[in-house]
């Protein structure tokens, strides 16, 4: 066999391997569809219309209403954002400009651990220590706001370490200009620093706001999870990741293929975001998080 | 570093205005709220949660759904979840990198392709991993809540980290390598075996230890596809619940569970750090034989 042969036949696994993730893909979003078809045909319009959520096997008998779970899930995910959003560029800015070499490693350690973290430890933080603090204060506690301020949190160290990268891909000349022309610390990021570097950090922002709206069990600890529109900060809601967690176990039929809706609904919202994110630019820094 | 020189406010010309102050103070002041936060976290596990642990609690069978006893089958459940995942993803894994780096241009459209796929699945939220997993190796392949579903839940899952690390690793092989085994005539499967993956093997240990990090850390993917099963699993085919779910069913399911919960995130927590530990010593020896390449 020849050596240029050979090369070939390596080839060919090599290719079929790389393939897998793409075949993944496919078969991810296959079978949502195809599972959700059930629910699209015996329910369809119902998952807006129906009075609540009562889901039963049999699409007739139930009530399908997922749009105050959707609404509660976006609710959750902008408090989430707004919180982690500035927290998180202010957590990037220290480490870069204002903290002293030594103390800007340590620090960036603690953020990467914070982003090491799994879901579910936040999540029972959450529930043992933040829901009863604010039942003290407005009971039940589970609500709206723990689930945003843990998801925060969670999101937080992605924001920081993404625009923190973004920062450091500003040019060192425009630093230098900007020392040269007296400005001081704060009017060079003002003025330099987060003007130039503004695609990362709304890149930073779309990819956290993807995570926090896919989270699951962090939010389903601390949020009450009662199916109802939000109507204050401190009521307890459900969001749809939750919905599936809580459900997927004895759910079948109907009910079974209104959940696996609700993860195509998922899906789709994330995939705009880290589309988006992706055409955003600085590729770079995705893969830091 | 230059950056932190430049715009020291200390430098004489510059005159530091109120703005400066109020914004030197706000930063400060999320940093060591954000550092606080982490060490309320961590401490209030510690303090929970130590007093609970012992050698028995990790040898011991759970009695009582869990609220006594230790977590041994925990234990032997997620290394079975674990060793499936990683059989699955490191050869998948390791062959895609390989492919990207070595055989195909960067700007090729397959690259491109193949990139963009693994772009999308590392966006895809984990409890829709679990509803795939659960359709695809729980219901279809009728595995049923097993080990072996779950295991190739997160296979799927930890796929992208995986190629993303040890192709990084792959690349920062130096050229040089790749020359010299040219000019003694290897052939690239050769090369591959014998210069280029013992040179990057460091880096792909790197890779491994991150994704089996990841896969620690999972919980909602694996509610429907390993089930939460509290015994040992006796085969692939058995169901099993991972130290993660386990935190989630003591605290969410089963009242009174808490301190055992505790005891299970810090033994969670501790696997993750040491993880972090071995990745950060690795990744020195790594950059170290690199640099000692180059010289």
């Amino acid at each position: 066999m020849s050596p240029q042969r050979s090369e070939q036949l390596l080839l060919i696994p090599l290719r079929l391997a790389a393939m897998s993730a793409a075949v993944i893909c496919f078969l991810i979003v296959a079978l949502l569809v195809l599972e959700s078809l059930p629910a699209l045909n015996n329910i369809g319009w119902r998952l807006l219309s129906d009075a609540n959520w009562r889901p039963t096997p049999a699409a007739a008998d139930g009530a399908f209403r997922v749009t105050p779970m959707v609404v509660a899930t976006l609710v959750i995910t902008a408090g989430a954002v707004l919180l982690a959003a500035p927290l998180g560029l202010a957590s990037a800015l220290f480490c870069r400009f204002y903290a002293s070499p030594s103390v800007a490693v340590v620090y960036r350690r603690l953020v990467e651990l914070l982003a090491g973290i799994p879901g579910v430890i936040y999540g029972f933080w959450g529930l043992v220590v933040l829901v009863p603090l604010l039942g003290a204060w407005r009971p039940p506690g589970a609500s709206l706001l723990a689930a945003s301020l843990v998801l925060a949190l969670m999101i937080l160290p992605t924001v920081a370490l993404i625009s923190e990268s973004a920062m450091r891909a500003v040019p060192q000349r425009y630093v230098r200009a900007a020392a040269a022309l007296g400005l001081s610390r704060w009017g060079t990021i003002r003025s330099v620093i987060l003007p130039s570097a503004r695609r990362g950090i709304l890149t930073a922002v779309i990819l956290a706001t993807g995570r926090a709206i896919g989270e699951t069990l962090a939010v389903v600890m601390v949020v009450g999870n009662i199916v109802r529109f939000p109507s204050g900060l401190m009521e307890p809601v459900r969001a749809l990741t939750g919905n599936i967690a809580l459900e997927m176990g004895y759910a079948s039929g109907d009910h079974r293929s209104a959940l696996f809706f609700s993860g195509l609904v998922l899906t789709g919202l994330v995939m705009v975001l880290v589309l988006f994110a992706n055409r955003l630019g600085h590729r770079g820094a995705i893969s830091d998080a | 570093m230059l950056d932190r020189v430049l715009t020291q406010p200390r430098a004489k010309c510059r005159k530091v205005t109120l703005p400066d102050r109020l914004a030197a103070l706000l930063v400060w002041t999320v940093a060591t709220l954000v550092a606080g936060m982490l060490l309320w976290i961590v401490l209030d596990l510690l303090r929970h949660g130590l007093p609970h642990l012992s050698i028995g609690f990790l040898l011991d069978a759970p009695r009582d759904a869990g609220r006594a006893g230790g977590i041994a089958p925990v234990l032997v459940a997620t290394a079975m979840i674990l060793i499936v995942s990683l059989a699955v993803a490191v050869p998948l894994g390791l062959a895609t990198a390989l492919l990207l780096s070595e055989y195909i241009r960067r700007g090729s459209r397959f690259a491109g392709f193949v990139r963009h796929a693994l772009e999308v699945l590392a966006g895809v939220p984990s409890i829709v991993f679990g509803l795939f997993g659960n359709a695809l190796f729980v219901r279809y392949f009728g595995m049923g809540y097993s080990v072996a579903a779950g295991g190739l839940t997160l296979a799927c899952m930890v796929l992208p980290l995986f190629v993303r690390a040890s192709e990084e690793a792959l690349r920062s092989v130096p050229d040089d390598f790749r020359r010299a085994a040219d000019a003694l005539g290897l052939t690239r499967a050769a090369a591959i075996r014998s210069v280029l993956l013992p040179a990057a093997l460091p880096g792909i240990l790197v890779a491994l230890v991150l994704s089996t990090g990841r896969a620690l850390a999972e919980a909602a993917a694996l509610l429907f596809t390993s089930g939460y099963v509290l015994r040992v699993p006796e085969s692939l085919g058995d169901s099993g619940r991972t130290l993660a779910v386990h935190i989630y069913e003591l605290a969410m399911n089963v009242p009174g569970g808490e301190s055992q919960a505790y005891a299970t995130g810090v033994v969670l927590l501790g696997a993750l750090l040491l993880i972090n530990l071995l990745t950060a010593l690795l990744g020195r020896r790594y950059g170290a034989q690199v640099q000692g390449v180059r010289r």
